[in-house]
């Protein structure tokens, strides 16, 4: 049994959201392989070699794998998949578009945001926005899985000594074009690895109110910026600062919801976070549910006071 | 051009769902059913591509029990042109991949320029169905849609990724999944519903597709997840930042 992580990276770096699956592969049992797939990537795949409880990287580069087309990526993972009896991918934006396609060429089921490995073959998973966790048992020979990273510790990324092979890239599909990229440009810690996080709801109002009232809180407490649907429905926050059911799914340390009233699908997407403060006016708001410390007060006296006693 | 849109009937949004006391499964009897919200965007995108001129035709598909023609004639009300039913039994669970080898076998059959899905279904949460149906057709993708723009014999699709938004050009057919900014769903007028009843709804099975749909995955068990603790309200600013600092100790 060897199980194959799909590295997520930057040709440059590799991810954080790579240590976690790496630890769900351990957990699958057997020894772990790691794909570096990507353009110039060598630092990326050395970077690989020294992750705790990897085996073997493999690493396969070309133009064609620059920009993680899912046609072209998925070719490669196939091009190798045949010696592995687990294939995990971060369920990460990258990992989720590519996953169901090596599965279906594997003519395998695939396992979405597995958050516990009971064995080689059952896992834990969250559904109906994660009102019910579900333990389900693949019978395909090969598992196909994308991993939740809040639901495993991130391996170590140093103390790895694993050999890097080069193996041949998988021809270019030439059914997609990569175009552009808009990336939301930030100093703060990424969503989904950062230990506390600020997050602004439809009451903010606008987008300038949005930042000027949470930008400060967040500063103080070295933050990321979250965000409901509503605010990024609204255009006061970017899509990528949305949590929930659809969007990213958090677990920090301290989860500040400002202004936010709590809907099923936003809580799938933080309730597990260690401690969650609500801010609302609305005595009612269900956010006061899940939080463990809840102020019934205005966020836009509330939270500058809080700013001002930090 | 033709599109075609799969639509999935699914537990309604606004329904907090309940866990059975015996553990095998969720509890959905005399529950509200609706088309997933995903795969609403996913036709109103179809129907608005019909409205531009860029498509002549808009096939709704879904897969499952015979109540999903409620479901199919709600596409039809939002502007679907006609209705294709695969019917399963109930007691047949549907999973992803047998899914996609259905739509498959209608897109071979119907041979659409576009497939529109949502990206996820928000029972399963599996988001796989389009990316599947993308690998067995040999396609290429674009999920998580905010937008596209069908031009010169391609399509632009803006995805929203982790790090905000990229943009990819596909060569047609191409298979494209929703998210949720792609667009807002008209609201279906009355009239609509009742045009809607005329339309063609073709009903099938799987076999007369030739496709196998037996499950992989088997479901051991399905528990609640577990619960947090009581929270306590705070009087005040100042009492909220003694506990976050002596109590939870989290600043």
């Amino acid at each position: 049994m060897t199980a194959l992580v799909i590295a997520e990276h930057d040709n440059a770096h590799v991810k954080g959201a790579t240590l976690n699956t790496v630890t769900a592969a351990v957990a699958c049992g057997g020894d772990v392989h790691v794909l570096v797939a990507g353009s110039n990537a060598a630092a990326a795949a050395a970077a690989a070699a020294q992750i705790a409880g990897v085996a073997k990287v493999l690493h396969a580069d070309g133009v064609q794998l620059a920009d993680g087309l899912a046609e072209n990526l998925a070719a490669q993972v196939l091009a190798i998949a045949g010696d592995y009896s687990h294939i995990l991918f971060p369920a990460t934006a990258s990992g989720k578009n590519v996953a169901p396609r090596v599965a279906a060429l594997l003519d395998v089921a695939q396992l979405s945001d597995v958050t516990k490995v009971i064995s080689a073959d059952t896992f834990e998973r969250p559904i109906y926005a994660g009102n019910a966790i579900a333990t389900v048992q693949s019978s395909d020979a090969k598992k196909v899985l994308t991993v939740r990273t809040t639901g495993f510790d991130a391996a170590a990324a140093t103390g790895g000594s694993a050999a890097v092979e080069t193996i041949a890239v998988a021809g270019d599909s030439g059914k997609s074009t990569f175009v552009g990229r808009e990336v939301t440009k930030s100093d703060r810690p990424e969503l989904t690895a950062a230990k506390i996080i600020v997050s602004g709801g439809r009451a903010l109002g606008s987008n300038e109110k949005f930042m000027e009232v949470l930008t400060p809180l967040a500063d103080k407490l070295g933050a990321a910026l979250g965000a409901s649907r509503a605010a990024v429905d609204a255009g006061y926050a970017p899509n990528d600062w949305q949590v929930g059911q659809t969007g990213k799914i958090v677990a920090p340390q301290l989860y500040i919801a400002a202004g936010i009233s709590g809907a099923i699908q936003h809580l799938a997407g933080m309730k597990d976070s260690k401690v969650i403060v609500a801010i609302n006016k609305d005595p009612e708001a269900p956010i006061f549910s899940v939080a463990d410390f809840g102020l019934e007060a205005d966020l836009f006296t509330a939270v500058p006071e809080l700013v001002k006693s930090l | 051009m033709k599109v075609l849109v799969p639509v999935k009937r699914v537990v309604d949004y606004n329904v907090k769902v309940r866990v059975k006391s015996d553990g095998t499964g969720v509890d959905i009897a005399n529950v509200k059913m609706s088309m997933n919200p995903f795969d609403e965007i996913a036709v109103e995108e179809a129907v608005r591509l019909k409205e531009k001129g860029v498509v002549t035709e808009v096939i709704a598909v879904s897969c499952g029990v015979a109540q999903c023609q409620e479901t199919l004639r709600t596409a039809m009300a939002i502007g679907a042109d006609r209705a294709i039913l695969v019917e399963t039994p109930a007691d047949l669970e549907l999973q992803p991949l047998a899914v996609a080898k259905i739509l498959k076998a209608l897109v071979d059959k119907e041979q659409p320029q576009l497939v529109i899905l949502g990206k996820q279904a928000i029972d399963d949460d599996c988001n796989q169905t389009g990316q599947m149906l993308a690998a067995l057709t040999g396609l290429p993708q674009g999920t998580f849609a905010s937008k596209v723009e069908v031009v010169d014999g391609k399509v632009n699709v803006t995805r929203e990724v982790d790090g905000g938004l990229e943009t990819v050009s596909l060569s047609l057919p191409a298979v494209i999944t929703t998210d949720l900014r792609l667009n807002e769903p008209r609201y279906v007028t009355l009239p609509n519903i009742m045009k809607a009843k005329k339309k063609l709804l073709e009903v099938v099975k799987p076999a007369d597709l030739g496709v196998d749909v037996a499950p992989r995955i088997k479901t051991l068990k399905v528990e609640e997840p577990p619960k947090r603790g009581a929270g306590v309200k705070v009087p005040d600013v100042a009492a909220l930042v003694d506990k976050l600092k002596n109590v939870a100790k989290v600043i």
